[in-house]
């Protein structure tokens, strides 16, 4: 039996950085109209292996075979040519530019920008990841962005597609469509290279699947015949912990409360907030869910001082403070996690002891105005010890962390400042199994210390997984939070498409299956 | 096709090289220019560069010069890093002179020990005021200090113009535009016998050594920082972005409005026109060159210091026009900004 040619095959593929080995002799194969899996932790090696396919970082050793040919990539513009196509896990995008403009900039033939924004339109729509060719980036969405690297890649007619953790921010829905879209190709000859820690989309998914773990191959898997509790197994090396949510003893107090909040956005795209009103007990985690650009980000604003608002609209710990400001928020003992780790909850080229200083200085790290930075640097050891952060040390820069160990680091720091009140937004945004439920886990333990908590997600299964109510937010609007028992995912995801009356009674479950 | 391309990580070699290769080429390039004006190379070159720094006096001229870039430098670095453009140093120089001769003309024939003191304070508040004005109005109306600063420029030298051709001109001074010569009350002492330079450069050299201190140990410094790379994580953290403004545009102030009294009651020794020949236009570069750091400053004022000489050794034996030393500064930043284009990215290796 005569086996086709791999479309892609990596021999030996080795990448050192100073004190840690990326990848260590890594070999894989892609077979034409393949959909490979690349499953590994944060950390691993898979976002640098890509690179390495996409000419964006340069291997130590090793060969890379296309079509049965030795190819050296030795950037990206040439890696398109070899008809590779890649969406990041960081994206790439001038927020100053529009969508059609941010595209043209990676073309290589001659277009016409009218033209090109109807060809994106035509492409977004039929891969279900609508788009307004016109609208400018900065003030699109995290969802929506990746829609637009996904869309620019999809523009090339690539016969390989890397995509590094592409369902993180779709909606249930959106992910079917996209897999219906990347079946589509697939059929059509095209390869994909598909990294993602979902074991349960790889498994409907890939056809094939490479586990890494510390830069080594540890195994490959068809992963159909898999359980996802064995390829976690595979990947992580032991068995997936199990969240533990024991239920909270102490005092039942109300620590946040939100009335009649309304927020006309400072975006011109933006989603105005309408008349948002719920509360937060101690011990409590109160999730939101909803698909981020329906409000998300300026909510998160509003609660976090960012941006502030009428004076009586928030008060916490009995205390208006509506009207105050981050610092003076945190002062009283408010803690927060954004969405965007790189450039908002840490600054990229600093090290993690100076990121520690944004938020912790107020833990005795200043004296008279001077840093005492052997204390921010004791802070930052010991958050990387204590949430298992994969770097070379406290003093490696935050852009040089891989986008799970970088949050597992944002909400360590958070968690080490003792808060009243944590808002977290999208916790585990391209954080691997392991490493999730190590940061869930930590979430429940603080809320179970006497902790309010406000959850914001896009990920259902986290919601139910670790929050005690859930509220959904969808174009601007917050659904009654319901205890999670009394909630379903299909009711939540109805509400997340903005149908929140017919939702607001018993008989969601029935609503939803009309609608299926 | 492009050249360039993005490199991972910013090159730190690269950040403390480029300077040095913007120093080669305005060398180069002066010397194609040198050439090509018909002037024998070598010996222009000698004369632009070399000259100043053979004897004891062209070393204290350097100094004299050195200092108020330094100082104004040190004061802009702190904004740069902020990414708030004080482009207005000149105007806090003036308006600092101002204030400073001020107390001298009011104060003139008093031989209280309190003059000097009162003038570099009146220095300090004079220059400080200058920097708060751009602050005020782009916390309060949102207007681009770059502007801002760079027009006011121009209102403090028509002050200037008018007070030393109005109310402030020496009654016995010909109708020329400009005060009475201070007395030695008023005016630095001299510490070298025989050259001019005179204790201000202790202004300076504390000035050199507070920054250093504050750059390095300071939170301040640090949330300066935080707002230059990454506004939204300042504003995550709950940094005011209203106190960085203000904060570094007022410093910068007061650092200029400090080398301008170090001017009037140092070499200049009275208000005049020509109390500043650009200094305030040159510490820009000489903050850049010396990559904001509180001793790269130090040594690229010294450069900058030395092309000033250069300048003027160049129009008295070379005949060559007062604009050569504009044209050295202007090629002196423009490689610069060439060459810090490699600390981001590289040239490809291959097409």
């Amino acid at each position: 039996m005569h086996s086709p040619v791999p479309r892609l095959e990596l021999l030996g593929i080795t990448k050192r950085y100073p004190g840690i080995v990326a990848c260590a002799e890594v070999s894989l194969s892609v077979l034409p109209g393949e959909i490979h899996a690349v499953l590994g932790e944060n950390g691993a090696g898979k976002s640098t292996l890509m690179k390495i396919i996409y000419g964006a970082v340069k291997a130590d050793a090793g060969t890379i075979l296309l079509n049965g040919h030795e190819v050296s990539i030795a950037n990206p513009a040439q890696a398109r040519r070899h008809g590779i196509g890649m969406v990041f896990q960081h994206f790439s995008l001038f927020e100053t530019l529009s969508v059609v403009e941010n595209i043209s900039l990676v073309l290589d033939e001659p277009f016409d920008l009218p033209a090109l924004a109807v060809r994106v339109k035509a492409v977004s729509e039929r891969y279900g990841l609508p788009l307004d060719p016109k609208r400018m980036v900065h003030s699109l969405s995290v969802g929506e962005r990746q829609r637009v690297e996904i869309v620019r890649c999809l523009l090339q007619d690539p016969k390989l597609l890397i995509l590094d953790e592409p369902t993180s921010v779709l909606t249930p829905q959106a992910v079917q469509t996209l897999f219906e879209t990347l079946r589509q190709l697939a059929s059509e000859g095209v390869s994909i290279l598909y990294i993602s820690h979902k074991l349960h989309e790889i498994q409907s998914l890939c056809d094939g699947a490479t586990i890494i773990r510390h830069g080594k191959v540890t195994g490959t898997a068809i992963p159909r015949q898999e359980t996802a509790a064995s390829l976690a197994r595979m990947m992580i090396g032991r068995e997936l912990p199990v969240c533990q949510a024991p239920a909270y003893e102490g005092e039942k107090r109300t620590v946040l409360t939100v009335e009649a909040l309304s927020l006309i956005s400072e975006e011109p795209f933006g989603t105005n907030l309408e008349d948002i009103s719920f509360s937060v007990n101690a011990g409590e985690i109160l999730g939101i869910a909803g698909i981020s650009g329906n409000g998300q980000a300026e909510l998160m604003a509003a609660l976090s001082g960012e941006t502030t608002v009428e004076k009586h609209s928030i008060h916490f710990d009995g205390e208006a403070i509506g009207h105050l400001n981050a610092g003076q928020r945190r002062n009283r003992g408010l803690v927060f996690v954004p969405e965007e780790r790189l450039g908002r909850g840490a600054v990229p080229p600093f090290s993690l002891s100076h990121n520690a200083l944004l938020t912790a200085h107020r833990k005795g790290m200043k004296n008279w105005g001077m840093v005492r930075y052997s204390k921010a640097r004791e802070f930052a050891d010991q958050c990387v010890a204590r949430f298992d952060v994969r770097c070379g040390g406290s003093g490696d820069d935050a852009r040089s962390l891989s986008g799970g160990n970088l949050q597992k680091f944002i909400v360590g720091r958070e968690i080490m400042l003792k808060p009243k009140l944590m808002i977290v937004a999208q916790p585990t945004w391209g954080v691997d199994v392991g490493a999730s439920a190590v940061l869930r886990q930590a979430l429940v333990d603080l809320s179970r210390n006497g902790v309010a908590i406000v959850l914001i997600s896009e990920e259902l299964e986290e919601l139910f997984e670790i929050s005690d109510r859930i509220a959904v937010l969808a174009e601007g609007r917050l659904s009654a939070a319901q205890p999670r028992g009394a909630t379903s995912a299909e009711s939540v995801g109805l509400k997340m498409s903005g149908l929140f009356d017919e939702t607001s009674t018993s008989q969601s479950s029935e609503v939803s299956h009309a609608s299926a | 096709m492009h050249l360039l391309e993005p490199r991972a990580r910013p090159s730190r070699l690269m950040r403390w090289t480029a300077p040095l290769i913007a120093i080669v080429a305005t060398l180069l390039a002066g010397s194609l220019l040198f050439w090509s004006l018909g002037k024998p190379v070598l010996e222009s070159f000698e004369v632009f560069f070399i000259q100043p720094m053979t004897s004891s006096y062209g070393w204290s001229e350097l100094l004299i010069k050195a200092c108020p870039l330094i100082l104004i430098a040190e004061g802009l670095a702190i904004g740069f890093k902020a990414r708030i453009y004080n482009i207005g140093a000149e105007g806090q120089l003036i308006i600092g002179a101002l204030a400073g001769g001020g107390v001298a003309i009011y104060m003139d024939g008093s031989d209280s020990a309190w003059v000097m003191p009162a003038m570099i304070l009146a220095g300090a508040i004079g220059g400080g005021l200058w920097g708060a004005l751009p602050a005020l109005l782009r916390t309060r109306f949102n207007a681009q200090e770059t502007l801002t600063t760079l027009m006011l420029s121009y209102v403090a030298s028509f002050i200037l113009s008018f007070m030393v051709s109005g109310p402030w001109r020496d009654p016995e001074g010909m109708n020329f535009p400009q005060s009475i010569m201070f007395g030695d009350n008023a005016l630095f002492a001299i510490l070298l016998e025989g050259s001019r330079v005179n204790t201000s450069i202790y202004l300076t050299g504390a000035a050199v050594l507070a920054f250093w201190l504050f750059n390095a140990r300071s939170f301040m410094h640090f949330q300066l920082e935080v707002g230059g790379h990454a506004p939204a994580a300042s504003r995550y953290a709950g940094f005011s972005s209203h106190q960085t403004v203000w904060f570094s545009l007022v410093v910068s102030g007061i650092t200029a409005g400090l080398a301008g009294v170090g001017e009037i009651a140092g070499p200049v020794g009275q208000l005049n026109l020509n109390i500043s020949p650009g200094y305030g236009f040159a510490a820009i570069i000489v903050a850049y060159l010396g990559r904001l750091h509180a001793l790269g400053i130090v040594l690229a004022g010294l450069l900058m210091a030395l092309i000033y000489l250069g300048g003027e050794a160049a129009q008295v034996s070379l005949q060559m026009p007062f604009a050569i030393t504009g044209i050295f500064q202007g090629m002196l930043l423009f490689f610069l900004l060439g060459s810090d284009v490699f600390i981001d990215n590289r040239l490809r290796r291959s097409a």
